[in-house]
């Protein structure tokens, strides 16, 4: 699984910063059939968690309503240097994870 | 001429606007991860031979598809990449519409976006050229159109729901949001074939790339947008 995680590399302290993530997912809504009439086994992304030098800033829980290739915004502050880590798990147990470094200098 | 972006809304125009949000930039991250990787018993990248793709692949997708002189036949761009594997790499073709295709496919024409489409007619495509021209305007499949009837008399009127565009392709491989994912021209151009309920030629089939061929001319002066977004 490839995702992609967006921030800006550098912050002042206390700064608002913007987080942006995709990450390319099928997200199989489980609705869908082959062609010989088989159901397609639902598996979505359905828990993803940002940590912001190890502790958790942001989570969401995903359902079949969501988009393949789902793409993700949230805010935070910056308050030291290190990474955000964001991690997720499908239904079929397949983990991923993908991190960002921030230099916090003021 | 319009290219098809001017015929999807502007949430679309935003989505492949934006660099980081624009899903098919994933397919081209992983192009890039790719152009670097060894293949096959060749043991070498694209990268070993092409080097930085950003100066060596510039403008390239723009000038395809194209005669290759050692195969001497019409292929397209992904036929070509399929080509390096074979000789250079001396690896398994991928797949058509295969993910690492795709995605390799993306990252190389990614590489002349903004470059103007220009294939170059000479004796040697030109009847490749010919047939292609010929299957735009014959009348094929159960609704016995061709793709004149829409794309050049049409344009601009509504089919269902959506606006039929001009039928250029220099936005793919894009991502299409009926498909969740990128696809190449041939899948979009049997897609056509499939809504006239005529028989699909299996990818790779050579009249599709003689049709890709007079696109590509048809398209002449649109810049290449890959990854595009379309409905």
């Amino acid at each position: 699984m490839l995702a992609r995680v967006q921030l800006p590399r550098t912050a002042k302290p206390g700064e608002v910063i913007e987080v942006r993530i995709t990450i390319q997912h099928s997200m199989e809504t489980g609705f869908r059939f082959e062609l010989d009439g088989r159901p397609i086994p639902k598996n979505v992304i359905n828990s993803l968690v940002a940590r912001y030098n190890g502790a958790e800033i942001f989570r969401a829980e995903m359902g079949s309503g969501i988009a393949a290739n789902p793409y993700l915004q949230f805010y935070t502050v910056a308050r030291q240097s290190g990474a955000i880590e964001i991690s997720w798990v499908d239904d079929a147990g397949n983990r991923g994870a993908e991190r960002a470094p921030i230099s916090v200098t003021g | 001429m319009k290219s098809g972006i001017e015929f999807v809304s502007d949430d679309l125009r935003k989505l492949q606007a934006d660099d980081f949000a624009n899903p098919g930039m994933l397919w081209v991250a992983r192009g890039e991860k790719i152009w670097g990787e060894a293949a096959g018993n060749g043991g070498k990248s694209c990268a070993a031979c092409h080097g930085v793709a950003a100066k060596s692949m510039q403008g390239v997708a723009a000038r395809y598809p194209r005669v290759d002189p050692g195969a001497a036949r019409l292929v397209n761009l992904e036929g070509r990449i399929n080509l390096c594997r074979d000789r250079k790499q001396q690896a398994q073709p991928l797949g058509p519409e295969s993910d690492e295709l795709l995605a390799l496919t993306a990252y190389v024409a990614h590489q002349s976006r903004g470059v103007p489409v220009s294939v170059t007619l000479d004796m040697q495509n030109r009847k490749d050229f010919e047939r292609g021209r010929e299957l735009y305007n014959r009348r094929i499949g159960q609704m016995n159109l061709a793709c004149t009837h829409c794309h050049d008399r049409s344009w601009g009127k509504k089919l269902a729901a959506e606006t039929v565009s001009q039928g250029h392709g220099n936005a793919f491989p894009a991502y299409r949001l009926e498909w969740q994912s990128v696809g190449s021209l041939q899948r979009r151009i049997r897609a056509c074939f499939y809504g006239l309920r005529a028989e699909m030629p299996p990818y790779g089939a050579q009249e599709l790339l003689d049709l890709e061929l007079y696109l590509a001319w048809r398209a002449g002066g649109l810049p290449v947008e890959t990854p595009g977004v379309r409905r």
